[in-house]
């Protein structure tokens, strides 16, 4: 492959680092009054992008043509499925923050800037064969996300969630480093394709240690039990927009990672990484559950449900079959919806003067004073605790499906059994919200940008999604296809 | 002789000082900061000793990216340190606990 089609097929990243260049010279030229047009400049952006990637999508591309730069890079249907679902969170986070940021006086042209750069180290991520490519496009996503986090400077919740999230992601990049630098000594090669034919042979001790602490690292981001203790703080504490972009794209980005590294890299070892991501899945959903139980704020709330997900979405890596795969790639894109949903609603909820309402107990009785909104909430309640008519239960029915197909029935058994715990604390929620006497907190207008998005998604997962599972289940599978092509 | 196992336990040493470094450190913030450069430093050795030992110069070039990410790291890490101190006035590790449950 020459240097020129290599170009073409990294073009949507190209695009990215420039406008993001281009944009941050203009923000600094034109001061923070422009940072609403810039932000809409960046939203431009990314639906460009998300045009340049949706032909390779569409047409399952996979194989030696879609490889880049001698196999450090692929642009195929896989990575493109998951750069759209980072492309749409990326876009949301970006629509909802000019209207938060202006009310605290905060909002500055480096956002949307930020965001973009994340946005372009999550399409690394997702698109690496080589190792090199997978740290790059992971520290460039999360020394962007470190600095977005903190980025209500004058908030002591906002900088501190900066610190925890900085010390404890820069921590799992050197769990993950370490566990890279292991494996490229004991097969001699960074390419995903060099470590799958090294190892096909066996794995040894050096190798196993890699496999393992590389699958730590990846945990951490993914906020997968035992790895996940920053989640609730860093979600609770970042700004609304931020937590919104937190709780989508990253999460897609390195769960589409480690899918890579586990079913790519590693996929001839499946017997190494199953019972770590079987514990791991168990865990989360199970901590996710508990966790949620008792907590009094709401983003607080939504990051142990994100937990909770998470341990769901690695029920389809636990499978390891293509199936799997294709199961959570649906997953995922109904998480994305339900995410941004509720945390758009989170960032309505707002008192008379226009200062947010985190604590659950002040929504009480909101289906009287906000009831389009209340009923918005409600929906995304439902459809994360997986209950039928709405969207959410097709994810999860499609993960359990795959789950059962490759014989892991008691492992389908005790996911189920603990979503139903988790049902409770989301229909505490709207028991909450419809049942209890009206503290009559909730005051505030919404954008109209709010709104949309706010009915979007709620469109989405409505039980007028299901119109969608033929369309995106042969999407998923033609992204599944393509990840297990060299399998 | 100094084989590659000495660089590897020396390397691995270095990594658990550091990641005992970011635990059992309850006074400052900025002991994280060098802990997490210990950790990123144990990762260079280990990438520059495999690489000799390999004759392979992927692991040499991939050291030069850490080394250059360490050094965004270590930036993006003070400057958010810097705004933490403005608002609390204190950066000691037990009292970053505005956040719980």
């Amino acid at each position: 492959m020459d240097f020129t089609a290599s170009l073409a097929l990294i073009a949507p990243e190209i695009l990215l680092s420039v406008s993001g260049l281009v944009l941050l010279l203009a923000g600094a030229w034109m001061g923070d009054g422009a940072s609403r047009l810039v932000s809409y400049a960046a939203v431009a952006v990314l639906a460009v992008c998300a045009f340049m990637v949706a032909p390779a999508l569409c047409s399952g591309a996979m194989g030696p043509d879609t490889v880049a730069f001698g196999g450090q890079f692929r642009a195929d249907a896989f990575a493109s499925f998951a750069k759209l679902l980072i492309y749409a969170a990326g876009g949301a986070a970006l629509l909802v923050a000019p209207a938060f940021f202006e009310r605290h006086g905060a909002m500055r042209a480096e956002y949307p800037v930020l965001v973009l750069f994340a946005v372009l180290g999550m399409g690394l991520m997702v698109s690496a064969g080589d190792l090199l490519t997978l740290y790059i496009g992971l520290e460039l996503n999360s020394l962007s996300a470190y600095v977005l986090a903190a980025f209500l400077r004058t908030d002591e919740r906002s900088a501190e969630a900066g610190l925890k999230y900085f010390v404890l992601g820069a921590l799992a990049s050197g769990i993950l480093l370490f566990g890279m630098s292991l494996t490229y000594g004991f097969t001699g090669t960074t390419t995903f394709e060099g470590i799958r034919t090294a190892l096909s042979g066996g794995l040894s001790t050096g190798a196993l240690f890699g496999v393992i602490f590389m699958l730590a690292g990846l945990a951490f981001k993914i906020a997968a039990v035992p790895f996940h203790m920053w989640t609730p703080d860093v979600y609770e504490g970042a700004p609304t927009p931020v937590t919104t972009f937190f709780a989508t794209a990253p999460k897609v980005a390195a769960v589409g990672l480690t899918m890579r590294v586990a079913m790519d890299a590693f996929g001839k070892q499946e017997s190494a990484w199953q019972q770590v991501i079987i514990f791991a899945a168990l865990a989360s959903i199970v901590v996710g559950a508990l966790g949620a139980i008792g907590q009094v704020n709401i983003k607080r709330l939504l990051a142990y449900s994100s937990i909770n997900n998470v341990g769901f979405i690695l029920i389809g890596l636990a499978a390891a079959t293509q199936a799997g795969a294709s199961a959570m790639l649906v997953y995922l894109s109904i998480y994305v919806a339900m995410s941004v949903g509720g945390f758009v609603a989170v960032l309505m909820l707002k008192d008379a003067d226009g200062e947010a309402v985190e604590a659950i107990a002040d929504i009480a009785g909101l289906s009287r004073t906000q009831p389009l909104l209340a009923l918005c909430l409600a929906a995304v309640m439902f459809s994360l605790a997986g209950i039928p008519p709405l969207f959410g239960f097709w994810g999860k029915f499609v993960v359990f499906q795959a789950a059962v197909q490759a014989d892991m029935i008691a492992l389908a058994a005790i996911g189920i059994a603990a979503s139903v715990i988790g049902a409770f604390y989301y229909l505490k929620i709207v028991k909450i919200m419809y049942f209890d006497e009206p503290v009559n907190k909730v005051h505030g207008k919404s954008d109209w940008i709010h709104w949309a998005l706010l009915a979007v998604s709620a469109i989405f997962i409505s039980p007028l999604g299901y119109l969608l599972t033929r369309w995106l289940g042969s999407l998923a599978d033609k992204a599944a296809a393509a990840l297990l092509f060299a399998a | 002789m100094i084989g590659i196992e000495h660089y590897v336990v020396v390397s691995s040493i270095l990594f658990v000082l550091g990641v005992l470094g970011i635990f059992l450190n309850r006074k400052n913030v900025i002991v994280i900061l060098m802990a997490i450069e210990l950790i990123l430093l144990a990762v260079n050795i280990n990438l520059v000793a495999f690489s000799a030992f390999l004759g392979d110069l992927t692991g040499q070039i991939f050291a030069m990216f850490v080394l250059t990410v360490a050094a965004g790291e270590a930036a993006i890490g003070l400057a958010i340190l810097v705004i933490y101190f403005r608002g609390r006035g204190s950066i000691t590790v037990d009292d970053v606990n505005r956040m719980r449950g």
